[in-house]
Formats: C-alpha cells, structure tokens, sequence
C-alpha cells in the first residue's frame, strides 16, 4: 500500500564520531529519519498533548523543536502535517520528532480513517453540507 | 512543574481528519486551486532517497545517496470544530511517485486537474488513481483563450471510465472550487456503494 516498506530497522541508528556528516535536515533527529518501532505517521494523524503534569521545557533531552511540538500541540491538536507547515520542517524531520515525545509519553497520536477504508456515510454528509456552508 | 495547558479547560476537541489530493500537470493551477479555498502552505518533504529512488532508513553511509526536496500545497479547510479537510496539492514530477503513494494513502479521493491546451499532461494522474482505485474527478480548469471542450470531449480524451465526473472549473474562483470538492466526496460515496465502480481497470 504505502510502499514504505519500512519495519526491518530496529533500534534507533545514532551516528558515531567517525560518521560521516549528518545530511543537514536530519542534524536535529541525530542523523534519524524514521523512529523506532514506529510506523511512518500518516500526514493527517493528529498529535495530541498528554495532559501531564511535567514542563518539557526542563527537559533537556528535548530540542527546542521538540517543545515547539508540545506547545502547539496543547494549544490544539495538530496534524504532523500542520506541525511540518508550521514549523517549516521537513515532514520527515518532524516526524522522528514526534516519534520521540510519544516514547516520552507527552504526546500521543491518533490513527486517522484506516486507508482503504472510507469514512462513514455520514461524515461525507456532514462534510458535503460544510462545504456548501463554506 | 507546571500544570499542562489542557489540564486547566476542557479537553481538546480531536477533530475527524480527511484528506481530498489535487493532481495535474505542470501549471495547471493546483495551487491556485487550494489556495482558493483554504489557508495555503508549503509543505516540503526532505527525503534522502537512494539511488534507485526510494527513501531510506537513516542517514548512515549516505554516500551515493541524495536529499532530494518535495514541496507540494497544503491547505486546511475547518469544517466544524471537529471535521477537518485537508489538501494536499501533489508534487507534479513522476520521479516522486513514492510520494504519492504517502499521499495518497487514506485519501478520501482526488481531483484531476487538467488543462486543455496540455491534456496529455494529466495522463499519469489518472492512471494512477485508476490503478489505485482511489476515486477520483476530472476538474477542467478553463483558462481563458483555452479552447472550449465539453466535458464530453475531455472524458472521450482521457479514455475515462463512464462512472469518473469531469466538470469544468475556475481554479481561482472559491464558489468553482467548492462545487469540485463537492463532487469529489459525491463521487466516493457512490464509488463506495457500488462495487463494480471498485473493480473496473
Ligand atoms: N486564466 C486563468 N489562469 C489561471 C487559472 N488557474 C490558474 N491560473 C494561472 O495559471 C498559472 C499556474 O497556476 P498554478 O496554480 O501555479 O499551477 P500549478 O498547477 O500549481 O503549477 P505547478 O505547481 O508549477 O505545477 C498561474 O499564473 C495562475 O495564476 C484559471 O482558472 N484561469
Ligand atoms: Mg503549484
């Protein structure tokens, strides 16, 4: 289907001293471009903030990009691709990114409409009449 | 320690996400389309792709490999609090079919948009969402000076299934685009009601 045909790398890959430079986009995901034991998110699956009680900012595990995530995300519930549009991050980036705060527990991910799978009849209603009210 | 923001007022709302894909040759308005009716932004992608052409797992031993950046339209349409329809304008080069396929995964359907004056141009958008059996609309974007087609015409053209709407359209005109959205999520509802839609190809 999505043809990503990912799963087969297991751990995140953390580059060493002797490798070679990063590819500039990916310097803040430390050289990741897909995280761990997840799938590859879906551009419209939304990132929701847990409702924790622990600041991200004095975590400093965490890059600046990473509490962005987070403080937009409290705000609303974000897609990762308004996330990307946002942040003016490259998708791939962004999502290494939010694979990172689910692992931490400060966000978690909602799978939209299952491909292949249409939305219900009444959903296409309801977002027929909101075109129309547009 | 702070408390967290959501923690203070109501849970967020989680709206219900869609997705519609505009599709089309080179200049055949896809931009202008999405940005008639929604908040427009680019969106880019920075793969780093292997040589034959797929993405890659991490950046470890990248020689012979490049980054190659894919920018397509993404719009934001807010329904209803909780109803969002997202558009995703695709990248017009072939080479990022891999893409397309991440696009188009959980796509409720796609518009086809086609100029006249270039109809060959949107020959492998169209093959590709028949082969997906992603449903999909012919939009006619009518520049003007471009010679008048009837839909007829277009659809003979194309060599279009009898089921698949083409309708002619003003990318720039919000009331125009609407009325193709529209007809998008119209026709998935009969693709999905119909199996024999589903199986032609
Ligand atoms: N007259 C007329 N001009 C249009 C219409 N739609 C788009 N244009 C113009 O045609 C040009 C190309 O439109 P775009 O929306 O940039 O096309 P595109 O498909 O995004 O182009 P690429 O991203 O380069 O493939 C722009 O100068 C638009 O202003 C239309 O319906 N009528
Ligand atoms: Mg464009």
């Amino acid at each position: 289907m999505s043809g990503d045909g990912q799963g087969t790398h297991g751990g995140a890959h953390w580059f060493d001293d002797d490798a070679g430079p990063v590819v500039r986009p990916y310097a803040m995901t430390r050289g990741r471009t897909s995280s761990a034991g997840q799938h590859r998110l879906d551009l419209i699956a939304l990132v929701v903030a847990e409702d924790v009680t622990h600041d991200p900012e004095t975590d400093h595990m965490l890059s600046p990009e990473h509490v962005d995530i987070v403080d937009l995300c409290r705000e609303a519930p974000q897609s990762v691709a308004e996330l990307a549009a946002g942040l003016d991050l490259p998708i791939g980036v962004v999502r290494v990114l939010i694979g990172d705060l689910a692992d931490d527990g400060l966000v978690h991910v909602t799978r939209p409409v299952p491909p292949a799978e249409l939305p219900d009849e009444s959903i296409l209603r309801d977002v027929i009449n909101g075109l129309r009210a547009l | 320690m702070i408390l967290g923001r959501s923690a203070r007022g109501k849970a967020p709302v989680e709206p219900v996400t869609l997705k519609i894909l505009v599709a089309g040759g080179f200049g055949a308005g896809k931009t202008t389309l999405v940005g008639a009716v929604s908040e427009i932004r680019p969106l880019r992608t920075e793969e780093i792709l292997t040589e034959a052409g797929r993405p890659v797992d991490d950046t470890n031993g990248v020689e012979g490999k490049h980054t190659t950046t894919v920018a397509m339209d993404f719009g934001r349409i807010t329904l209803r609090e909780d109803l969002v329809l997202y558009l995703f304008g695709t990248p017009g080069q072939d080479r990022f079919w891999f893409f397309w396929d991440e696009l188009a995964t959980g796509a409720l359907g796609a518009v086809v948009l086609a100029d006249t004056r270039r109809l060959e141009d949107c020959f492998a958008a169209v093959d590709y969402f028949e082969r997906r059996r992603i449903p999909f609309i012919v939009a006619v974007n009518c520049f003007e000076g471009a010679e008048r087609h009837t839909a007829d015409a277009v659809q003979q053209a194309l060599d279009l299934d009898p089921g698949v709407p083409v309708v002619l359209c003003d990318a720039r005109d919000r009331q125009s685009v609407k009325e193709v959205l529209i007809e998008v999520v119209e026709h998935a509802m009969t693709f999905a009601a119909d199996p024999r839609q589903a199986v032609t190809s």
